[in-house]
């Protein structure tokens, strides 16, 4: 029984992430000293713009919390053998779902409801979204990596042409976005916080919902089942097309969540660039997880540090922003690296 | 002109040849049959440089020869057809035939593929594309293709499957006047028809042993014994189970999925019966059990599955490659026993443990419940597959039931199949072994050619009779 305990797993993991972790330091320190920065001041002065005050500490978690959602949203379609590369997309169509509510502010209701509404609304955006890559794929034989890429494009066309026709700025339309919205719209959010709680509390209970799911109900077991081999799960009477459905539509409804909390609680309007390609990131994030539920909070927190902390490099060390990007890069080669010469070693 | 003196090949513990010798003269076509596992395919990987034998030599012109690597068998002036045409589907007829041509000027290469499509008597579109054309089109080209590169010996594996009668008698008259060049030609067949109006001389093999060799013209009765093991003369058959309503229909039963599809298949399954498919590998039986299990749905004709009480029959399918067909390789044990029994939705690490643990014992499955399949051996794996046969099951199907196991294991499997089998369920398996067959099945279906060429009562038939039909003389 003990080998299956949650924090053997948990701890089983982190022993392994181990090499990988060594790998990824030592390729992005010579790559840094090669460039002749200190690897150290590095860390320190990401250390110091993202963990020396709550504030930062917080803004650093308003990272953490759409990259988290994004994140649980890939679990699902990851263990249904899928790659949902439709996931930005997903985030965008949440956030204007989420607008269109927030948009009606019908001001009979009290703004909590409104709020709540929106954020349903969100889910239904995303999962709607994934559902279209889904049909495309199961009726249409389109690889869901090509239809969802395709329905990225259609997806940043539509928030365009409302940010510039419909629901553009009183006066003129621009890239800075809709009009912002009325204040009791907007998450609460106590002084001295860059991040709503109630955004936060979303997140975890999004993700601890994900890994009950994924890893305690039969649910959870026949996605698993589907992704491992889809033919012969009809054997067990599980239709994988329907599976991959229900693993699409929830890992939407999870990325369009994402994009409604980004519209009320960090913009309090809809950007062009609201997903912010946490999507993306999000797939990297899994990936380093090794497509397992438990390791993802700590990597999108570290993922989070790395997008928080290096703002602070250009002021403090001359060095660009685009850093963390190198380093996550690299976090997520150097494991499929492991990954790939450990399968490799077994079979 | 090549000569295999006592060639033994061992895969770990697998003995696949042992001590074959085989000499093919210039100017003939040199004959090879067996059955199932005998060692052919080994064989002509062993000459086409795949494989390297383990002991053993080859002389080519009385020169000893290494063939270690294709390349070096290809230098040497061997060839060989495959089964499954090698080439590029999406590229043209003459893009296949220029690809890995020492000379890649595309005028003179038409010139060479239209010289030599006269001479045979082939018309190919040389701008079509090649997964256009049919399988007998495709082997033109590479034959084609052989010859340019100056090959010498000529292997063709089973070079008649799947194409038309029109493209045989062509590939026939090819052959022949390829052999009176001077060629040494190597048929790899199981079809006495073939092997009668081609081959000058022929070896048999039998579980990667020489079973015999004949010149022509041949004895069939002696063939077929060599090919077919001695035949055990009394049968431990259990009695015949008591026949009651059909349970399965097939009504002119058509498909082209597969190599060889199905051809009309007629039959009526009844419950209580134990049905037998033979046939060569790859000849029907596995379609007709992905047919009756509805993987696969019929392009022509019916299917008739009885409802009892607004109930469907139970089905269930136990493929021959376990691992990848049946089992999801990454799962434990005790996940399979949660996926095909009813389990709760919410589930956790002691969901269905009480009853994987059971299974285990009861099975005697080499493994705990958190072991993942992949790591199950093969006898494991078809247990573990028993195991999850829900108790209503009605009609079993199963491919290679006895495939991996040593005799008592494949004992117990039909000891377990027999004795929980419903009154009313049946059984249908496709099996490798004759002996399977004859021993276990009421009934047997012949396979050949995607067709049913045989259907008897295994009591009123014999291993003379269903070993011809396997070789498709009825």
């Amino acid at each position: 029984m003990k080998s299956n305990s949650i924090y053997f797993r948990a701890g089983s993991a982190t022993l392994q992430s181990i090499p990988i972790l060594v790998l990824a330091a030592a390729s992005v320190s010579l790559f840094l000293f090669a460039l002749d920065f200190s690897p150290f001041a590095i860390i320190r002065a990401m250390a110091a713009g993202s963990l020396t005050s709550w504030l930062k500490f917080s803004q650093l978690l308003s990272i953490w919390v759409p990259l988290l959602l994004c994140s649980c949203g890939l679990l699902f379609t990851f263990k249904a053998g899928l790659w949902n590369i439709g996931i930005e997309g997903q985030v965008v169509m949440g956030a204007i779902a989420a607008t269109t509510i927030l948009r009606l502010n019908p001001t009979s209701l009290p703004p909590v409801f409104t709020i709540i509404v929106a954020m349903l609304a969100a889910c239904v955006g995303g999962s709607l979204w994934g559902l279209l890559v889904g049909i495309l794929k199961n009726r249409g034989g389109v690889n869901e990596i090509f239809g969802g890429l395709g329905l990225n494009f259609v997806a940043q066309g539509i928030i365009l042409y409302l940010i510039f026709g419909p629901w553009k700025r009183a006066g003129i339309a621009s890239m800075s976005g809709t009009d912002i919205f009325a204040r009791d719209l907007w998450l609460p959010m106590p002084v001295g916080w860059r991040v709503a709680p109630a955004a936060l509390v979303t997140a975890v209970c999004a993700f601890a919902l994900t890994w009950l799911l994924l890893s305690h109900t039969r649910f959870g077991l026949r996605v698993k089942a589907v992704g491992l081999n889809p033919e012969v799960s009809r054997l067990f009477h599980i239709n994988p097309d329907r599976y991959g459905l229900f693993a699409i539509m929830v890992g939407g409804a999870l990325a369009g969540l994402a994009g409604g909390l980004q519209v009320t609680g960090v913009y309090h309007r809809l950007i062009p660039a609201i997903s912010s390609g946490y999507g993306y990131l999000g797939l990297l994030v899994v990936m380093l997880a090794n497509y397992k539920s438990l390791p993802v909070p700590l990597i999108t927190l570290f993922f989070a540090w790395l997008a928080a902390g290096s703002i602070q490099l250009p002021i403090m060390l001359q060095i660009d922003s685009s850093l963390s990007g190198v380093i996550q890069g690299a976090c997520v080669l150097s494991a499929l690296l492991v990954h790939g010469l450990r399968k490799q070693r077994k079979g | 002109m090549i000569q295999l003196v006592n060639i033994y090949k061992t895969f770990g513990k697998v003995k696949a040849l042992q001590g074959v010798n085989l000499h093919v003269r210039p100017g003939s076509i040199h004959g090879i049959i067996g059955e199932n596992g005998a060692g052919k395919s080994t064989l002509m990987k062993i000459l086409t440089g795949f494989i390297a034998r383990t002991s053993g030599s080859i002389l080519l012109d009385e020169q000893d020869v290494d063939l270690k690597t294709p390349e070096s068998a290809r230098k040497l002036g061997i060839g060989m057809l495959y089964q499954e045409p090698l080439d590029f589907p999406k590229l043209s007829v003459l893009d296949n035939f220029m690809a890995a041509a020492a000379d890649t000027n595309p005028q003179r290469q038409a010139e060479i593929i239209n010289h030599l499509s006269n001479k045979f008597g082939f018309t190919l579109d040389l701008s079509a594309r090649q997964g256009k054309l049919t399988v007998g089109e495709r082997q033109q080209v590479e034959l084609m293709r052989l010859i340019r590169d100056q090959c010498r010996i000529l292997i063709l594996d089973e070079p008649t499957t799947g194409i038309s009668g029109e493209q045989q008698k062509l590939l026939f008259s090819t052959l022949g006047r390829l052999r009176d060049e001077g060629k040494a030609i190597i048929l790899v067949s199981h079809k006495l028809a073939e092997i009668h109006s081609l081959c000058d001389r022929v070896t048999i093999l039998r579980h990667g042993k020489p079973a015999g060799e004949q010149e022509k013209p041949f004895d069939e009765e002696k063939l077929l014994q060599a090919m077919f093991a001695t035949l055990p003369t009394k049968s431990s058959r259990p009695p015949g189970r008591t026949t009651g309503k059909p349970i399965l229909t097939m009504e002119e039963v058509s498909t082209t999925v597969g190599r060889v599809g199905l051809d009309r298949i007629n039959t009526t399954i009844y419950e209580g019966e134990i049905i037998g498919l033979a046939g060569l590998d790859g000849s029907g039986q596995s379609i007709f059990l992905q047919m009756a299990y509805g993987l696969l749905s019929p392009e022509q004709g019916r299917i008739n599955l009885p409802v009892a009480d607004n109930e469907d029959v139970m089905r269930v399918f136990l493929p021959a490659d376990r691992l990848r067909k049946g089992l999801i390789a990454g799962l434990t044990v005790r996940e399979h026993q949660l996926l095909a029994g009813a389990a709760p939705f919410f589930i956790h690490t002691g969901s269905g443990r009480l009853r994987t643990e059971q299974a285990i014992a009861t099975f005697s499955i080499v493994g705990t419940p958190d072991t993942t399949t992949e790591d199950l051996s093969g006898g494991n794996q078809q247990r573990l597959l028993l195991s999850l046969i829900p108790p209503g099951a009605r009609l079993i199907l199963l491919e290679h039931p006895t495939r991996g196991l040593d005799l008592q294991s494949g004992q117990w499997t039909w000891q377990y199949l027999r004795s929980h089998l419903p009154d009313n369920g049946a059984i249908i398996f496709a099996s490798p072994e004759l002996e399977d067959i004859m021993e276990q099945a009421d009934r047997v279906l012949v396979f050949y050619n995607g067709a049913i060429i045989l259907d008897r009562p295994t009591d009123k038939t014999g291993y003379r009779e269903v070993s011809r039909a396997i070789t498709g003389r009825v």
